[in-house]
């Protein structure tokens, strides 16, 4: 035991607590009756249906081999694969937030650079910031009318703001020192942003893009389960509305490793551009 | 014949942060001349960073002018190459990319490998070579800091090099290896340096000629001493030059006490406040009568 490095011991824990806690999920549900054990007559009286509980894990982990194994089928608008449903997600999700990123990031640097701009925006933004994205649905579905676009609008205005914040706050703290070094040089403004500013505040403004990203994918969830048709939030309700338990707890799962996997992304470019001083 | 860098009736006001005004120095003059090694030396406070901000064009003094080269000094240049006191390396960028970023400012028409070349060369003139100037700043020691704004700011031959305590931050170890080194890229270069610095014995081994400020408020560049002590200097024969003690000594008894006593007097208007030229040369009997001023006094009792 001695041998073995902080992180080996850290691991070993991990997946002893993972046993642990299945094995405890596993006792704690009641023997059930499977669907092929029901007669006819009690499936088509519903009679299965009130007992479907939380579901053991052995049958979470018996419907993700299943799903996973052809995860992009697509059996009409009510049945497609957990694979689809999961790329419309990532779609949507990339689409507003890399259209708030090219917004939010240039704007951000004219802000983070003016002093007076800085104190201009901030109460707008300090006012639009705490809204909860979902209250923008409805007026985004009178005006833009389309519930694809609008569920795309909504991740827009949900990621701006860490990202525009982020980028102002980094821009505008960058050492006197470095920005008089670029003066020294004769460097000019546009310069000056590009090869001292952006630098310098990169690694605020890719802590903002990181807290949007987790936002957005927080919210794209709750955003298809009002728009519905497609994607993983849509699919989660819909399992819901069938009463397969099952396939939530399997999406839920789904929705937390697609999430770290995004964040994971942008921990592995703000290492990057981190710098120590 | 105006000197290189004419410093002229510079005057800096800053408000004092209880409705009035602070003046930090008023009419100050001053000259350098063309591949001279002047030193500042001063109490803290009394407004060095000030002029060699100004100098350096990244500031705006109250009124007066610095005229460079026949030219009005506005806004920085690189003509007048900086080395911050806190060393201003960028973090992000390795040591040799530090110095590359300077070097591709002044000739945006070389090609890459010219930079670095021409980059690499300043490096190993500081004693940085091999793997070190692939690390960045932060893994380096403050002294090795330190050589790389030296050769930032010595690879771009800038006019005029400004230099604000620039080893105020280091060991005495440290810093007599970096001295030397200075010295001997100013000796290869012939460079006009203007330097500040707290410490008198750093200013005797490097300086032409060391101009002392009395305290602030209302400081004054009040005189300008020649350092009578031939060169090559070397640190550990310049204090066996019949010069050095006398110098010593006067420079110890002004910012010792007469700092004190010339500071906080404001000047009438229009006055002109150029340095009294102060020249000790015991080796030299042929002394100036003019020079016969107490400070002198002082030095021969
Ligand atoms: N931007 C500013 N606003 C107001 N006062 C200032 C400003 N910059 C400097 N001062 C004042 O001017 C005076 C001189 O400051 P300066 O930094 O030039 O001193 P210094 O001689 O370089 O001191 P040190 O040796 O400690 O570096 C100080 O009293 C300081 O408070
Ligand atoms: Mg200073």
């Amino acid at each position: 035991m001695g041998t073995l490095s902080l992180n080996q011991r850290a691991a070993l824990l991990s997946v002893l607590m993972l046993v642990v806690g299945l094995l405890i999920w596993e006792a704690a549900i009641p023997a059930q009756k499977a669907v092929e054990e029901l007669t006819e007559y009690e499936i088509l009286t519903g009679a299965g249906a009130p007992k479907a509980g939380v579901p053991p894990p052995s049958q979470v982990f018996a419907k993700a081999w299943e799903q996973l194994s052809n995860p992009f089928y697509d059996a009409g608008p009510n049945d497609k694969g957990i694979g689809i449903q999961i790329g419309y997600s990532i779609y949507r999700v990339l689409t507003g937030y890399f259209l708030a990123a090219l917004i939010a990031i240039p704007f951000g640097f004219l802000i983070g650079m003016s002093q007076v701009a800085y104190k201009a925006f901030n109460p707008f933004i300090q006012v639009l910031r705490p809204i909860s994205p979902l209250a923008w649905m409805p007026l985004a579905l009178f005006i833009i009318g389309d519930s694809e676009a609008s569920a795309i609008f909504v991740i827009f205005i949900c990621s701006i703001w860490p990202m525009l914040i982020n980028t102002a706050f980094g821009v505008a703290g960058v050492r006197e020192d470095w920005v008089n070094v670029a003066r020294t040089h004769e460097l000019g403004p546009i310069k000056t942003a590009f090869t001292v500013i952006l630098p310098a505040a990169a690694p605020t403004i890719l802590t903002g893009m990181r807290i949007s990203i987790g936002i957005a994918w927080l919210v794209i969830v709750a955003a298809e389960m009002l728009v519905g048709g497609t994607g993983i939030g849509y699919y989660v309700w819909n399992e819901w509305n069938n009463l397969d338990l099952t396939s939530v707890v399997f999406s839920i799962l789904v929705i937390g490793v697609v999430g770290m996997l995004l964040d994971a992304m942008f921990g592995v470019l703000q290492r990057r551009v981190t710098y120590a001083e | 014949m105006k000197p290189y860098l004419s410093i002229e009736k510079l005057t800096q006001r800053f408000p004092d942060g209880a409705g009035g005004e602070l003046t930090v120095f008023e009419n100050a003059s001053f000259g350098v001349e063309k591949g001279e090694f002047v030193v500042i030396l001063g109490h803290s406070g009394c407004g060095k960073s000030t002029i060699m901000n100004i100098l350096a064009g990244l500031a705006d003094p109250t009124s007066g002018a610095v005229i460079m080269d026949g030219q009005e000094v506005k806004g920085p240049s690189l003509d007048r190459g900086v080395v911050f006191q806190n060393y201003s390396l960028l973090p992000w960028l390795t040591t040799l990319k530090n110095v590359m970023f300077g070097v591709k400012a002044r000739h945006p028409e070389w090609t890459k490998s010219q930079v670095e070349e021409h980059a690499t060369k300043f490096l190993a003139m500081v004693g940085l070579e091999g793997d070190v100037i692939h690390r960045k700043p932060s893994q380096l020691s403050g002294g090795m800091r330190q050589r790389v704004s030296i050769a930032r700011a010595f690879a771009n031959h800038p006019k005029l090099l400004l230099l604000d305590e620039p080893f105020g931050a280091l060991d005495a170890l440290t810093r007599g290896t970096i001295q030397d080194e200075l010295l001997k890229i100013w000796g290869q270069m012939e460079q006009t340096v203007f330097m500040i610095t707290h410490d008198i014995d750093e200013a005797i081994l490097l300086a032409d000629r060391i101009l002392l400020m009395t305290n602030g408020p209302n400081a004054r560049v009040a005189e300008s001493v020649e350092i009578t002590i031939p060169r090559p200097r070397n640190r550990t024969e310049i204090v066996e030059h019949p010069n050095y003690y006398a110098i010593r000594n006067h420079l110890v008894q002004f910012l010792g006490k007469r700092s004190k006593e010339l500071a906080g007097q404001p000047t009438e208007a229009g006055q002109t406040n150029a340095p009294e030229t102060v020249r000790i040369d015991l080796a030299d009997p042929a002394e100036d009568p003019e020079d016969k001023r107490p400070a002198l006094k002082a030095v021969n009792s």
